[in-house]
């Protein structure tokens, strides 16, 4: 369980960037942190792995306290994954990049070597595996970031901005991949702008804005309020948006994926 | 490893004397203390130089920064100290020689802290410089920042894929640094490119003539700065060849290491 009481974190630069922020992520659970530029999305995660301490508060992951202990031993345990992979790639093959965490961790060889393969299997990596990861694509450095924190298995797994720069297809295989985690008892927490992805996801939402923790809940609660959306000025996904506009003729309710919307037009239609 | 350093040189928008000084005035009081650091070798006058930059710096509200670029300074300034001493120079040289550092480092820290780039630009333009070197040389400084910015988010980036940047002996952690100067590098020589792109595409170097929107003017203090700095530069460069210089001296030294001091 990863804890985070009253943290309040300032930069040196003097610039606050999380008051008296609360929030406690279960095991298994499917977060998105969700609010505009500067709400402190980025901030809030950094305190996951303990990257940065908070000046009030306190947070602890599995009940230690992100004070006490090092980055590298937290960050087995929670693996954040940066926005820009053009900030962590740097090995001469993505083989190497992704084995990288892996050696950090003491892993021995024949492990290395093991989940390496997975990995790369499991982001469509594999024709890959002997190239300059910087010969790659945007999308394809991306998932070589992913699974390069992937590969050590952390029970946390922390993407911020996962869809940046991939298509609609590599979205729902990200998305799977996601379920899969989660499916292996592991959370999931993203930070992402992308309402469409998230809608699609449906994880609970943790709405920020101004550095403070504004509102939550399930994801067809929260994409559904209008009121709570426009305080963090994120714009409904388009099939809510849709179905709030047909909500006038009996239809709606709280849909913001496009399966669910389906089946209430096709209940719609044949309830005349 | 700290980007707070680089905050010691970064402009910010103040309404400050040092400020609003026309910024050739700026660069002369800097080349000034430049010229005489490198010209006096002595504990008191190096002092002198070093003190006259505090009320400078206090004057520009920007001493708790100033003072954070001589922290991020210290490490160097330590060498300087040390090496000097256990090669066997007095105790008094070997301050002397730190000072001469902090006093480069603390001029051009004030200087960078209060000048824009854009100022900058204006006045290497003046001073007839072409504009392609102009324009580098602002976009270098500007980008300091920036590129502290991603240092940073390098550091973190790897630090969470479980690297310990101080483990090891010495040569494992000049190594430990491979995985943090990489993707900075890289990250640059992007940015750098796309931004040339984005140059190009606006019409970068169409025109070998420019018209300035803004042009800088000299105030009659600026003047006066400029007139009383060469002065005081050209005395203190006087006062060092010919003049009897008072001494100020640590009775100390380092007992000869044989093998040092052959």
């Amino acid at each position: 369980m990863i804890e985070v009481k009253h943290v309040t974190y300032t930069y040196p630069n003097g610039y606050t960037a999380l008051r008296n922020v609360s929030l406690t992520i279960q095991e298994g659970d499917f977060i998105a942190i969700m609010g505009e530029n500067g709400a402190g999305k980025t901030t809030l995660i950094k305190h996951f792995n303990g990257l940065l301490k908070p000046a009030k508060g306190h947070v602890t992951v599995d009940s230690k306290d992100t004070r006490t202990v090092s980055v590298a031993s937290l960050s087995k345990l929670v693996g954040i994954v940066f926005q820009n992979p053009d900030h962590q790639l740097f090995s001469e093959t993505v083989r190497s990049e992704v084995a990288f965490a892996l050696r950090n961790f003491g892993f021995d060889e024949e492990t290395v070597e093991r989940r390496v393969n997975r990995i790369l299997g499991m982001l469509d990596l594999s024709e890959y595996a002997e190239k300059s990861p910087f010969a790659l694509s945007g999308g394809e450095r991306k998932r070589v970031a992913l699974a390069s924190v992937l590969s050590w298995e952390p029970k946390y797994v922390v993407l911020d901005e996962p869809t940046i720069g991939q298509d609609y297809r590599q979205k729902e295989r990200l998305r799977m991949i996601l379920q899969q985690l989660l499916s292996q008892g592991k959370s999931v927490i993203m930070v992402s702008h992308d309402v469409e992805f998230v809608a699609d996801c449906k994880p609970n939402i943790v709405l920020m804005a101004g550095g403070r923790v504004i509102g939550g809940g399930a994801a067809e609660e929260v994409l559904t309020n209008p009121g709570l959306l426009e305080k963090c000025s994120i714009i409904m996904p388009q099939v809510a948006q849709l179905m709030r506009m047909l909500g006038e003729s009996g239809v709606g309710g709280r849909v913001i994926d496009v399966y669910s919307a389906v089946e209430s037009l096709k209940t719609l239609w044949r309830g005349g | 490893m700290s980007m707070r350093v680089f905050e010691g040189f970064k402009f910010t928008k103040l309404n400050t004397p040092i400020h609003n000084m026309d910024p050739r005035a700026k660069f002369t009081v800097v080349m000034g203390i430049f010229i005489l650091a490198l010209v006096f070798t002595e504990l008191l006058p190096l002092l002198i130089l070093f003190a006259v930059q505090i009320p400078l710096t206090a004057s520009s509200k920007t001493l708790k920064r100033w003072l954070g670029s001589l922290k991020g300074a210290a490490y160097l300034a330590a060498l300087i100290f040390g090496m000097n001493f256990i090669t066997g120079a007095s105790l008094t040289f070997a301050f002397s020689m730190t000072l001469r550092f902090l006093c480069l480092i603390s001029s051009f820290s004030l200087f960078f802290m209060t000048t824009s780039p854009d100022d900058l630009g204006l006045a290497l333009e003046e001073l007839k410089v072409p504009y392609p070197l102009t324009f580098t040389f602002t976009t270098a400084v500007r980008l300091v920042p920036t590129i502290a910015a991603d240092a940073q988010t390098v550091i973190d980036a790897q630090k969470s894929r479980g690297l310990e940047l101080e483990k090891g002996n010495l040569l494992k952690r000049v190594r430990n640094h491979i995985p943090i100067l990489i993707p900075l590098i890289v990250t640059a020589i992007r940015r750098s490119m796309e931004m040339a792109e984005a140059l190009e595409s606006r019409g970068f170097g169409a025109s070998s003539k420019r018209e300035p929107m803004i042009t800088l003017k000299m105030k009659p203090s600026d003047y006066l700065t400029i007139l009383l700095t060469s002065v005081l530069t050209a005395l203190g460069v006087y006062a060092k060849l010919y003049l009897p210089l008072p001494l100020l001296e640590i009775p100390y030294h380092m007992p000869k290491i044989p093998f040092l001091n052959p």
